[in-house]
């Protein structure tokens, strides 16, 4: 290979992070991923099998952007469900569409793989301990970033000039592009701690809360979804989400020992379903108004979860809205849906 | 003067409208079928609704898939969902109500209500089958109109089992049946069955359907769905003789909950309102946009993801 140029799928904000990491560690042009757009999900679409959960086809599509725009190295992950076997069966889609180009597996099987020992293989030009710094800087920052965002998702709604958040939380994204180090990255989250803590908010007395809980990607890709955190805020609704990549990688671990413990399920259902029945519990008795459960279709963990979300929602008595979002999911239905869901609410807490 | 509200519910296959009074009364009301024009079905509708003499119209609401447009189109006080204004509707009637089916032109859903508020719904998300469109197109296949459905279904006293999962194959397996001779009558009592089976396994997956149970949208009018209703429930079903019209007086309701200092008239004739489609070519997302003019004037334009076009 002559030029290495690196790239990656995208998933919410977390772009920010992983160029950072990227283009500091290595000594080569890191292509930005084009964002998802509806010609990202045709594209994806066309070249995947149908039956296929949706993530899978954002991600090749994303993938296959990015090889036009002249990237050679892509990485991807892998989870705990079908997810872990997407990069062996995009790599072999990609082959055969005729792209000459190398899919490094971050995670596979659930388990984070020996990195140093990837990069060593690929013959990638890094630099070890910048690598090591630099990823601290990283982790750093994802946990700041889903911070503001957890704080953004609850306050949101109460926001007394439109888009004020929205602003603020993309001036921040901005700005951490420019870390200079661990200490610098600090300023710049209490700085916009402080700066969000000061926006003007009107917090009704009664007010609506809803907890969502899903399938890792869709709820993460504000384009899967929607925007449906953006339309609940726009409707007064507090949103809670504890999906998240920091949980992902380092709360889920734990969480999930706790969780077998309590003895409501024996075993881990795979992906995250094991996680989002006990914050459908957690959420049903921290009174949460109303529920909602989103996945990917044909995501098997979620549909393995379902009927046990749905019933105990049902003892608790909170309603809970699914979804199951695809590029063959219309709009108006999941607005239209939860518009009605979200007068649901309102009729019930009056 | 007293005051009036109109209630307009413009679905798939029909659009309905109705004029109450202050205390719900059905003042007058309409039905005619939507023809895949909302614009003109919703022209036609105001020539026929008549306001009583010693009324003012104080307000608007609108309902079903073409709430949007005909809401801007009417300068409607109230735009609401089909479900939240069956819902109201219903209950309005029989307050006692515990569980609403609805099986309309395109979907069907259920509302499960518990002392007038809804605790629960469900609509069909991946298929029509079991909806009013598949049974009036498998009637025009049969020959038989589909007012005329459940009268025949009636007649059966031993209905075909019909592989009615999906749609299509359920048509082939209707075909099927057709050709080897079955009688047209246990055809269509297996077809009103189907409906029923298809609804409670697809919609009310997992769904507690407690009486009171009313059933309504426009399939409600068919006697023989309502019969392997109740077969299949074992309880009584009730059917309101206004049933079409729940969600047009819901949103009517609505309306007058709602009601500003504001007095309507209903001369459409005279406007003039053209919607024309486009793509954005912006960026790679090719939005597909909606102008929508009044009288030659751009109003709003719809379907924009980034917000670029959005009414200010």
């Amino acid at each position: 290979m002559s030029s290495i140029k690196i790239s990656y799928p995208l998933m919410g904000n977390y772009e920010v992070a992983i160029f950072y990491l990227l283009s500091h560690t290595f000594k080569c042009d890191i292509i930005h991923p084009p964002k998802i757009t509806t010609r990202t999900a045709e594209i994806g679409s066309k070249y995947s099998p149908d039956f296929v959960c949706a993530p899978f086809k954002y991600t090749l599509g994303t993938m296959i952007e990015s090889l036009d725009k002249g990237a050679n190295v892509i990485f991807q992950m892998g989870g705990g469900c079908r997810y872990g076997y997407y990069h062996e069966l995009q790599r072999k889609i990609l082959e055969d569409l005729g792209y000459d180009f190398k899919l490094i597996n971050l995670i596979s099987g659930g388990k984070q793989v020996n990195l140093l020992k990837i990069f060593k293989e690929t013959n990638l030009p890094y630099h070890k301990i910048k690598a090591i710094y630099y990823g601290l800087i990283t982790i750093k920052m994802v946990k700041y970033i889903d911070k503001i965002e957890d704080y953004i998702r609850i306050h949101r709604c109460f926001e007394v000039k439109k888009n004020s958040f929205n602003q603020l939380h993309q001036e921040m994204l901005n700005e951490m592009k420019k870390t200079k180090s661990l200490f610098h990255l600090k300023l710049i989250y209490h700085k916009y701690r402080r700066l969000f803590k000061k926006i003007k908010i009107k917090k009704p007395k009664n007010y609506i809360k809803v907890g969502i809980v899903g399938e890792l990607y869709t709820l993460m890709e504000p384009f899967t979804n929607y925007q449906m955190e953006q339309l609940l805020s726009d409707m007064g609704v507090s949103v809670k989400r504890f999906t998240d990549v920091t949980y992902l990688l380092f709360k889920k671990k734990y969480k999930v020992k706790k969780f077998l413990k309590q003895h409501l399920l024996k075993y881990r259902m795979g992906a995250d379903a094991l996680d989002n029945i006990y914050h459908t519990k957690y959420l049903c008795e921290h009174n949460y108004d109303g529920i909602i459960h989103m996945k990917a279709s044909f995501c098997t963990p979620e549909i393995a979860a379902m009927p046990i979300i749905n019933q105990i929602a049902h003892e608790y008595k909170v309603p809970v809205l699914f979804f199951s979002m695809d590029m063959n999911t219309s709009e108006t239905g999941v607005k239209t849906r939860l518009e009605a869901f979200y007068d649901m609410l309102e009729m019930r807490q009056k | 003067m007293k005051s009036c509200y109109l209630g307009v519910d413009i679905g798939s296959i029909s659009t309905k409208g109705v004029i109450i009074d202050s205390q719900n009364k059905i003042l007058d009301s309409c039905y005619l079928y939507t023809e895949g024009d909302p614009i003109g079905a919703v022209k036609r509708l105001l020539n026929k609704l008549k306001i009583p003499k010693q009324y003012i119209l104080k307000g608007i609401g609108t309902t079903g898939s073409a709430r949007k447009l005909i809401g801007l189109m009417l300068d409607a006080n109230v735009i609401k969902n089909e479900i939240t204004a069956h819902a109201i509707g219903t209950t309005s009637i029989y307050p006692n109500v515990r569980t609403i089916l609805e099986i309309g032109g395109q979907d069907s859903k259920v509302i499960l209500l518990r002392e007038g508020i809804i605790v629960d719904y469900a609509m069909n998300t991946l298929c029509a089958a079991g909806t009013g469109s598949f049974l009036s197109s498998q009637a025009k296949r049969l020959g038989v109109d589909v007012e005329e459905f459940g009268k025949i279904a009636l007649k059966s006293n031993n209905p075909v089992k019909l592989a009615a999962r999906c749609t299509v194959f359920a048509e082939s397996d209707l075909v099927h049946k057709v050709q080897i001779g079955y009688e047209k009558e246990d055809i269509i009592a297996g077809l009103c069955r189907s409906v029923v089976f298809n609804y409670l396994n697809n919609v009310c997956k997992g769904k507690k359907l407690e009486s009171p149970i009313i059933f309504q949208g426009g399939v409600s009018k068919n006697v023989g769905v309502i019969k392997y209703f109740e077969e299949t429930l074992g309880t009584k079903i009730l059917v309101d003789p206004n049933s079409h019209l729940m969600g047009a007086l819901g949103v009517a309701i609505l309306a007058k909950k709602n009601e500003t200092d504001k007095v309507y008239k209903l001369n459409l004739k005279d406007i003039k309102f053209i919607t024309k489609g486009s793509e954005c070519s912006g960026c790679s997302n090719n939005c597909e946009l909606l102008k929508i003019y009044k009288n030659d004037e751009l109003i709003d334009i719809w379907g924009s993801r980034c917000g670029k076009f959005a009414k200010q």
